[in-house]
């Protein structure tokens, strides 16, 4: 069935693009609206086990003469990076965007995108963003209740660069996760339940990351394995950036790795896209 | 007075269902254990990366958490088993409504809720947590005795009767609001405190709730030490029976005072 458009003039006018993706911006955050109060509890539940792996280190660091580094963390080197993966999840981790994309294929809703001048990346990365504002500022409440109480573990960037190279790399940090995000929920395509595919993948995410642990304690082997897979750029690197810890060559290495897996992942995103567009629409949708 | 036959009976129907459904979702099946396995390969890895940098952890040696995280998995995943898809599910059924054709049934409505679904798959993620069990028993040249393989059983049986009866408690929050699917999500959090020595945690708050309110430090921590020869005293596993019978009641007052209060959705 070929779309049918009788519309002469061609919409590519830049502002109204920027006005269409407004508005998606502000329809998603009406929408996410609904979902405050699941993320509320999402990011307070969160902290139980934070405190609980905070615990844990501590316990570990007691046995050993005061000042030991593990990994060349300090007891208070290890707190203050867990805090700011909390904080770096909080803003950059996917709520329900997956399953909602998983949900727009399953539904069919996706094929208003084959008539619509909208591009579906775009749209869900704007539902992305929108969703990540409602989050972060929800989230926000119980997160600075807990930091409050760890503040003397709160640090500033080691050096003034690092306030806007931090941000940065937190900013590119999102979009990677969202493309990753994405391009799994798009298996949609093919498969009935894309939930255990999600999972899987944020087993190695969780690892990989540095979410469980600073990457810096494993193997030094292990550690270099990782660093050639796009998850230490979702976390490890930006806190990294902000903590100084990774300095100099590494840092603009690091930054050249972050924005190459970026592009990497948006073309990989593209091309799953086409193939999955092209089985949709052999199957009649 | 239905009898126990008639409810194994009916248990043993949803069961053969069950696996009949499972079936049809082969490649699903495998890739939930997949799911599973892998998770619980990542609490391994975990405690493997700390092992490397310390010989033990508030008092425990390496093979001892080990298999502390063996029966979590043990205990975590015969819950999985029998439960957590019912439990999640009652949000949905008090939406739907169907909770009142379920309610209307001359059988026991919670037993109804609860069983539903038996999801044979995670037998297999169990039985991964008893080979760890074993194994670690194995490194740490402990063979625990008959009696103390049937306390083990026993306290797994009390831990899995207080997972039960907290996620069933959350669950019925559904009766209250209709955003409880944030709070049963939110179980699954404190789970994962269930995996850790509680030893670790320092005499506080934190670990009086997870001892005496949420007993999740109780829950695979008894049965852990049960078996290593941990145990400081009897009161530890009394505790965990206390505890359970305690979650237990509490859990059916909730429900039954939440039913009292209920209006059914096609009111």
């Amino acid at each position: 069935m070929t779309p049918v458009t009788n519309d002469p003039i061609p919409v590519t006018r830049s502002a109204d693009l920027w006005n269409k993706y407004a508005h998606v911006l502000s329809m998603g955050i009406q929408n996410t609206l609904v979902y405050r109060t699941n993320f509320l509890f999402r990011a307070a539940f969160g902290l139980v086990p934070l405190a609980a792996t905070l615990f844990l280190w501590e316990a570990i660091y007691a046995d050993k003469p005061a000042g030991t580094a593990i990994g060349a963390y300090t007891l208070a080197q290890m707190v203050s990076y867990y805090l700011l993966v909390t904080v770096v999840d909080a803003i950059t981790a996917v709520a329900e965007d997956d399953w909602q994309i998983a949900a727009d294929i399953k539904d069919g809703a996706v094929s208003q995108f084959l008539l619509k001048p909208l591009d579906f990346l775009a749209y869900r990365l704007c539902l992305y963003l929108s969703g990540r504002v409602i989050y972060t500022s929800v989230a926000l409440i119980p997160v600075a209740f807990f930091l409050f109480f760890q503040r003397e573990y709160l640090v500033g960037p080691s050096e003034p660069l690092g306030w806007v190279l931090a941000p940065l790399s937190v900013l590119m940090a999102g979009l990677l996760q969202f493309l990753i995000a994405y391009t799994v929920a798009l298996l949609s395509f093919w498969v009935l339940d894309v939930s255990t595919f999600i999972f899987i993948q944020f087993a190695f995410e969780f690892l990989a990351s540095g979410h469980l642990f600073p990457l810096d304690i494993l193997p030094d082997g292990l550690h270099r394995l990782l660093l050639w897979s796009p998850y230490p750029y979702l976390l490890y690197f930006p806190v990294g950036v902000y903590l100084g810890r990774i300095q100099g060559a590494e840092l603009w290495r690091g930054f050249a790795l972050q924005l190459a897996w970026v592009g990497v992942a948006f073309l990989i995103a593209r091309f799953v896209w086409s193939r999955g567009l092209r089985k949709y629409t052999a199957v009649g949708g | 007075m239905p009898s126990f036959s008639r409810y194994a009976g009916i248990y043993a129907a949803l069961i053969r269902y069950s696996l009949i459904h499972e079936m049809q979702f082969k490649v699903n099946f495998l890739l939930w254990i997949v799911v599973e396995a892998l998770w619980f390969g990542l609490q391994l890895a975990f405690m493997t990366v700390l092992y490397g940098h310390t010989d033990q952890i508030a008092g425990w040696s390496r093979w001892e958490v080990v298999l502390l995280v063996g029966c979590n998995q043990f205990i975590q995943q015969l819950f999985h088993t029998l439960f957590v898809t019912n439990l999640s599910n009652l949000s949905e059924l008090i939406r739907k409504g169907t909770l009142d054709l379920l309610l209307l049934q001359p059988v026991n409505t919670r037993f109804l809720i609860s069983v539903k679904k038996f999801e044979i798959g995670n037998i297999l993620n169990a039985l991964m947590g008893l080979v760890v069990i074993i194994y670690s028993l194995a490194q740490l040249g402990r063979v625990p005795t008959l009696a103390q393989w049937l306390g083990f059983a026993v306290v797994c049986l009390a831990g899995l009767s207080v997972h039960y009866s907290l996620m069933f408690l959350l669950a019925c929050i559904s009766f209250w609001t209709v955003r409880a699917q944030g709070i049963v999500w939110g179980y699954y959090n404190l789970f994962n405190i269930a995996r850790l020595p509680a030893e670790a945690f320092p005499r506080g708050a934190y670990r009086a709730v997870f001892t005496w309110v949420l007993p999740m430090l109780l829950v695979s921590n008894v049965p852990a030490k049960l078996l290593a020869q941990r145990l400081a005293s009897p009161w530890e596993w009394l505790a965990l029976l206390g505890m359970a019978l305690a979650c237990f009641v509490v859990s059916e007052l909730f429900w039954r005072f939440s039913l009292r209060h209920y209006t059914s959705a096609s009111a």
